[in-house]
C-alpha cells in the first residue's frame, strides 16, 4: 500500500478531485496547507513598505492506495494539475505499513 | 356631497370674523379693544407654535445627531481599527473603544462637561455644573437657543467619546487596557476638555464668537482631529514600535470590517459636522453637503495618489482617503461653499497619502493605524484651509459692534484669519504634546503601559480579556 501526498494549486483542486474520480479511486483527504518551493514566494506592498510573501496557499490531497492503483492516480493527478509554469506542485510517495477500517476492524487493501 | 358642505363651514367660519369686524365700532370702545387684545393673542400663540415648532426640529436634528456621533464610535470607529490589526487583537481594539464610551460618559456627566462649557477663564471653564447641576431641559442662550441644553451636552459628550477613542490607533496591539483606561480618562479631562472650552466655550479664547483669538473651528478639527492625532503621535513613539516593526507583515485580519466602519463612520459624519449647526435650518444643509463633497473628493484624491505611486488603487487606500476628507472639512463645514469642500477634501486627500506613504516611511514611527497622518495631518491641513476658503456668504460668523456681518475668511479677502487659524493649530499641539507626555509619563510609572514581548505576541485579546474574537469552529 502506498501515500501518495500531492500539493497543488488551489484552483486545481476540482480537475484532480474529477480525474481520481474517473479513475475509480474514491478515498481522499484534502488540507488547505501554505508555503512555497525553490522560487519563496513573491513581494508586496503595505503602506509604502515592501514585504515578502512566502506562505502561498495551497491545497494537500493525501490518498492511499494499493500498489496496481498507483500509476493510475499518478497519471489523474498529474495529468489534471500540470499547466507546466512555476507552482504547478510536487508529489510525495511513501509506504503504508497498515489500514483499518473503523466501522468493521477490516485491516490490509480490503481497508482501502 | 361631504367637500360641498366642508366647503361651506369652511367659507363661514372664515366669513364670520371678517362679518364682525366689518360692523361699525366707534359706538362701543370696548368691544375693538377687546377684538384688538384677541389679535395680539393669537399672533404671540402664532409665534410660539412656530418658535415651538422649530424648537421641535432643532431639537429632533440634535438628537438623531448625538446618536450619528455616537455611532461613529461604536461601531464605525471599532470596525475600522478593528479590522486594520491582526486577529489576535481584534477584541483588545474594539474594547479600547468600547470602553471610551462606557468610561467618558461618565467623566462628562460628573465633571467634563463643566470643565469644558461652564463658565470658568479663557482656558477651561469651572465646576458650576459639576454632577450636570443647572443642566436640564431649558436652553442655555449661551450655545444653543432652541434646544434643551441636556441636548445640547449629550451631543457634545459624543465629541469627547471619540476623540480618546481615535488615539488608540497609534498605540494598536501594545499598551495594556488597565493603562489605556487611566491613561485615556486623564487626557479627556485634562487635554480635550480644556481644548473644548478654548474654542467653543464661553470665554474661551479661541472662541469665534468673543474669544481673544477669534479662531474658525465649526466641528472639532483643533479640538478633535489635531489634539487626537498629534497626541497619537506622542504616544507611538513614547511606546516605541511594534515587535518585528517594520520587517514583519502586519496585515489588516479584515479588511471588510474597516471597510463597514469606514462607511459608518462617513454617515455618522453627517451628524458630527451638520449637527454642529447646533440646529436644523440652513446651516445644518451647508456642512452636510460640505461633509459628504468633502469625504468623495478626498477618496478619489487619495486614490489617484495611490494608483500613480504604487500601480493600483487599494481598498485600504480609498476607506483612508474618505476619512482624511471628512477630517480636513470638519473645521470647515460650516463656513465654506460646497466647491470649496471638493477642494478641502481631494487637497487633503493627496495631503493625507502623503503624510502616510513618505513621511512615515521616511521617520519610521510606528503609528499602526495612521492616526496621526490621518487626523493629525488631515485636521492641521483643514484648520489651515478653513482660513482661506471661510465665507461669510454661509456662515456670518464675524459681526462688528454694530452688527454688521464682517469678512471671514481670505476668499473674502480676510488673510490675517491665517494667522487666528494658526494660533489655534499651535495651541492645540502644544496642548496635545506637553499634556500627553505628562500623562504617559505617570501612568508609566504607576501601572506600566506596554504589554511584554510575550503578551504581545499572545495578543491582546487572550493577554488583556481572555478571549478570542473568532472561534469559527466552535
Amino acid at each position: 500500500m502506498l501515500k501518495i501526498e500531492a500539493i497543488l494549486q488551489p484552483s486545481k483542486l476540482d480537475a484532480v478531485k474529477d480525474a481520481l474520480l474517473e479513475a475509480s479511486i474514491e478515498g481522499m483527504t484534502i488540507l488547505e496547507a501554505r508555503g512555497h518551493g525553490r522560487q519563496k514566494g513573491h513581494t508586496e506592498f503595505y503602506r509604502g513598505r515592501e514585504y515578502s510573501v512566502d506562505l502561498l496557499p495551497k491545497i494537500k490531497i493525501e490518498l492511499v492506495v494499493t500498489d496496481d492503483q498507483k500509476d493510475k492516480a499518478l497519471q489523474a493527478i498529474i495529468g489534471a494539475a500540470r499547466t507546466g509554469r512555476i507552482g504547478d506542485g510536487k508529489i510525495f510517495i511513501s509506504h503504508i505499513d497498515e489500514a483499518i477500517r473503523i466501522r468493521n476492524d477490516e485491516r490490509g487493501e480490503t481497508a482501502i | 356631497m361631504c367637500r360641498g358642505i366642508k366647503l361651506l363651514i369652511l367659507s363661514a367660519v372664515l366669513a364670520f370674523p371678517a362679518l364682525t369686524l366689518a360692523q361699525p365700532a366707534a359706538p362701543d370702545a370696548p368691544a375693538t379693544q377687546a377684538q384688538i387684545t384677541a389679535l395680539q393673542q393669537s399672533v404671540q400663540a402664532a409665534q410660539a407654535a412656530s418658535a415651538s415648532a422649530q424648537s421641535a426640529g432643532d431639537n429632533a436634528w440634535m438628537l438623531v445627531s448625538a446618536a450619528l456621533v455616537l455611532l461613529m464610535t461604536g461601531p464605525g470607529l471599532a470596525l475600522f481599527y478593528g479590522g486594520l490589526v491582526r486577529k489576535k487583537n481584534v477584541l483588545g481594539t474594539l474594547m479600547q473603544s468600547f470602553s471610551m464610551i462606557g468610561i467618558v460618559t461618565i467623566l462628562w456627566a460628573v465633571v467634563g462637561y463643566s470643565l469644558a462649557f461652564g463658565h470658568g477663564n479663557s482656558f477651561i471653564g469651572g465646576f458650576e455644573h459639576l454632577f450636570l447641576r443647572g443642566v436640564g431641559l431649558a436652553p442655555n442662550p449661551d450655545y444653543a437657543p432652541t434646544i434643551p441644553e441636556q441636548t445640547y451636552m449629550i451631543y457634545q459628550m459624543m465629541f469627547a467619546i471619540i476623540t480618546p477613542a481615535l488615539i488608540t490607533g497609534a498605540f494598536a496591539e501594545r499598551m495594556k487596557f488597565s493603562a489605556m483606561a487611566i491613561f485615556l480618562s486623564l487626557w479627556s479631562l485634562f487635554v480635550y476638555c480644556p481644548m473644548a472650552h478654548m474654542v467653543w466655550g464661553i470665554g474661551g479664547l479661541l472662541n469665534a464668537a468673543g474669544g481673544r483669538i477669534p479662531s474658525l473651528d465649526f466641528a472639532g478639527g483643533t479640538v478633535v482631529h489635531i489634539t487626537s492625532g498629534v497626541s497619537a503621535l506622542v504616544t507611538c513613539i513614547y511606546l516605541g514600535k511594534r515587535v518585528g516593526y517594520p520587517y514583519t507583515k502586519m496585515q489588516p485580519h479584515s479588511m471588510v470590517i474597516s471597510f463597514i466602519g469606514a462607511c459608518l463612520l462617513w454617515v455618522g459624519w453627517f451628524g458630527f459636522n451638520a449637527g454642529s449647526a447646533l440646529g436644523a435650518g440652513s446651516l445644518a444643509t451647508s456642512a452636510f453637503v460640505n461633509t459628504h463633497f468633502a469625504a468623495a473628493a478626498a477618496a478619489v484624491g487619495w486614490s489617484i495618489a495611490e494608483w500613480i505611486h504604487n500601480g493600483k488603487p487599494t481598498a485600504l487606500g480609498a476607506i483612508s482617503g474618505a476619512v482624511a476628507g471628512l477630517v480636513a472639512i470638519t473645521p470647515a463645514s460650516g463656513f465654506v461653499q460646497p466647491m470649496s469642500a471638493l477642494a478641502i477634501g481631494f487637497i487633503a486627500g493627496v495631503f493625507c497619502f502623503f503624510m502616510v506613504f513618505i513621511v512615515k516611511s521616511f521617520f519610521g514611527y510606528d503609528d499602526s493605524l495612521d492616526a496621526f497622518g490621518v487626523h493629525g495631518a488631515g485636521g492641521t491641513m483643514g484648520a489651515l484651509l478653513t482660513g482661506i476658503f471661510a465665507t461669510s456668504v454661509i456662515n456670518p460668523i464675524f459681526k462688528n459692534a454694530a452688527g454688521k456681518t464682517l469678512a471671514s475668511g481670505a476668499v473674502d479677502g480676510h488673510w490675517s484669519q491665517m494667522l487666528n487659524q494658526s494660533a489655534g493649530v499651535a495651541i492645540s499641539w502644544s496642548i496635545s504634546i506637553v499634556g500627553t507626555l505628562v500623562l504617559l509619563f505617570v501612568v508609566d510609572k504607576v501601572v506600566g503601559l506596554r504589554l511584554t514581548p510575550e503578551q504581545e505576541a499572545e495578543g491582546l485579546d487572550l493577554s488583556q480579556h481572555n478571549e478570542e474574537g473568532y472561534d469559527l469552529n466552535s
